[in-house]
């Protein structure tokens, strides 16, 4: 069943059960929770910024394998990355998930990430997919908060 | 409690010979035949349903009430007929008590607006149950909002039932009504309505029950259950989307208010004063939908003719097997064990997501559901966020449950990894 592996690769499985980055940071520069009110997934992401680059990310919550190797796989790609690659990659992702079939699954510079590509035959998925990113962007678009030390 | 043994008069079910009843079932998904276990979501409809409705606009369509034309006298005459229908259906005294709605959710809603509204007042309690579907805590919560009521809760315990003591003491003189799920559509209990209503009627309070999960598996006479209110759907009863019932007293429902205004409510209109049309059409504003009655007066008939007895038992038989097939898969839990279920099961699978299960099962051809299944606070009581659910209808088959049980299998497979 190729969908199925498709879907569900080795590397999301992975990610899935021994996600990294999955802690609180000493430092939030920002922070949203995020959640998919059809399945009651939640997540909490958390950003350290300074000048203008993700210096340190992470999450916390709850939620089904796609959504958790995502964010999980997020944080690992982001952690370095300017707020502008950011929002780059996310563009990439969402394409990558979103655009149908005939265009195929431009991966630009998702590198691993693409992995996710298999989500795009499951519309009704995409949204765990995207559900750290959603959360992240959430929390970028805030005013920077005061630094907490939590 | 009575055990689920089916009466020995009753025949078995030629579930072959439902099947070819029912066009859905014979369809592919995924490129595997369908296995659809979603039935408490919504059942899928005979051929005589969906002929029903199409026949009626495709040769005898208008509208009712209106003309004076040979036409829309005789979809009229269809409409009062699927009334009376309903009306035998659920063993109401009159049709007057039978008021077509779009749903169960409209018919509760019509209750808390109407009935909740003009009898509700600041330190009054209304009393549910923790199994509510979301249809049956919300539109009580905004008639509490805009009267000062306040929810009490039946609490729920670990077996999936209600707890009837608590009940017992949760009743105040400031009780003004109990508003509850007959059948959960996340556990599949049958709750206690027998020993409920009597403690509230006892006491004089009315009673409404949420019927969306019972009419697919239990016959259902309003006057034995003693009840005020009962509400159900169409659509899960191999009937139509867009066409429910709720069944009131008729003399609560005749003291109640509009629910909504418009036309076809009426008695006569002047700017200074509207007076209002008979029951039930006082609840019935606008153009309803017509063609969702035949097609809902179709589905009972289908039902009614297959009999309840016989679905009763062959859903049993199918419980039976399933519960027999889930218990040699270990990482299987069951979110509750009534003692008094129908075919509908709430679980969960260790190591694995709810939502990953449902797309596996999906490319197997199976649909169940996998989500919080509209009982949020059920599933906190439960301390989870979802479950997956399967919900067994006449129409499927002891090969379907062996099905769901691979499907299961492989769901721990992919996650061993």
């Amino acid at each position: 069943m190729s969908e199925l592996r498709d879907l569900y690769q080795e590397v999301i499985l992975d990610h899935s059960k021994t996600p990294r980055n999955f802690r609180t940071l000493s430092t939030v520069t920002h922070e949203a929770d995020g959640r998919n009110p059809l399945c009651g997934d939640t997540f909490t992401v958390s950003v350290t910024v300074e000048d203008g680059r993700i210096k340190d990310i992470a999450f916390q919550g709850q939620g089904c394998a796609i959504s958790t190797a995502s964010a999980s796989m997020m944080t690992e790609c982001l952690k370095g990355k300017t707020l502008e690659e950011e929002r780059n990659l996310f563009e990439w992702f969402h394409r990558l998930l979103t655009a149908p079939p005939a265009v195929g699954s431009p991966a630009g510079p998702l590198g691993k990430l693409a992995v996710f590509s298999g989500v795009r035959e499951f519309p009704v998925r995409v949204k765990c997919a995207t559900l750290a990113w959603h959360t992240l962007k959430a929390a970028l678009d805030r005013q920077a908060k005061p630094v907490s030390t939590e | 409690m009575k055990p689920q043994v089916a009466p020995p008069a009753a025949a078995a079910l030629d579930v072959d010979r439902i099947r070819r009843d029912f066009p859905m079932l014979d369809q592919t998904t995924r490129g595997r035949p369908l296995v659809y276990l979603d039935n408490a979501n919504s059942t899928q409809k005979p051929r005589t349903v969906i002929e029903a409705e199409s026949t009626f606009y495709a040769e005898h369509y208008s509208n009712i009430h209106r003309g004076v034309y040979l036409l829309s006298q005789e979809a009229t005459a269809a409409y009062d007929r699927a009334r009376q229908r309903v009306a035998r259906f659920v063993n109401a005294r009159s049709e007057r008590e039978i008021v077509f709605v779009r749903g169960t959710t409209e018919a509760i809603n019509l209750v808390t607006s109407s009935w909740g509204r003009s009898n509700l007042a600041a330190g009054d309690d209304v009393l549910i149950s923790a199994m509510e579907h979301h249809s049956g805590i919300v539109p009580w919560q905004l008639a509490c909002e805009a009267t000062g009521a306040r929810l009490r809760v039946i609490p729920v315990d670990d077996d999936g039932e209600l707890i009837l003591e608590a009940a017992e003491r949760l009743f105040t003189p400031r009780t003004k009504i109990l508003s509850l799920i007959h059948i959960s559509n996340a556990l599949g209990t049958v709750n206690p309505v027998r020993e409920l209503v009597a403690m509230a009627r006892s006491r004089g309070v009315p009673v409404l029950l949420d019927g969306a999960q019972t009419i697919s598996h239990r016959a259902v006479d309003v006057q034995a259950l003693n009840c005020d209110f009962y509400a159900f759907s169409g659509h899960k009863l191999f009937g139509p989307t867009g066409i429910g019932v709720l069944w009131g007293r008729e003399e609560l429902l005749a003291a109640m208010p509009p629910y909504q205004g418009g036309g076809n409510m009426i008695h006569e209109v002047t700017f200074a004063k509207t007076s209002y049309a008979p029951l039930p059409f006082k609840f019935e504003a606008g153009t309803t939908n017509i063609a969702g009655t035949l097609g809902l007066a179709a589905a009972i008939d289908y039902v009614e003719g297959t009999g309840y007895e016989a679905i009763a038992a062959h859903e049993a038989k199918l419980l039976d097997h399933v519960l027999a097939g889930l218990a040699t898969v270990p990482q299987v839990r069951l979110i509750g064990r009534p003692k008094e279920r129908v075919s509908v099961l709430s679980l969960t699978i260790d190591g694995v997501h709810p939502h990953d299960a449902g797309t596996i099962l999906d490319l197997e051809g199976i649909a169940v559901r996998a989500g919080h299944h509209c009982v949020q606070p059920l599933m906190a009581r439960f301390g989870l966020s979802a479950t997956i659910r399967a919900s067994f209808a006449f129409y499927n088959t002891t090969d379907e449950c062996d099905a769901l049980v691979a499907g299961l299998r492989k769901c721990v497979e992919v996650f061993r990894g």
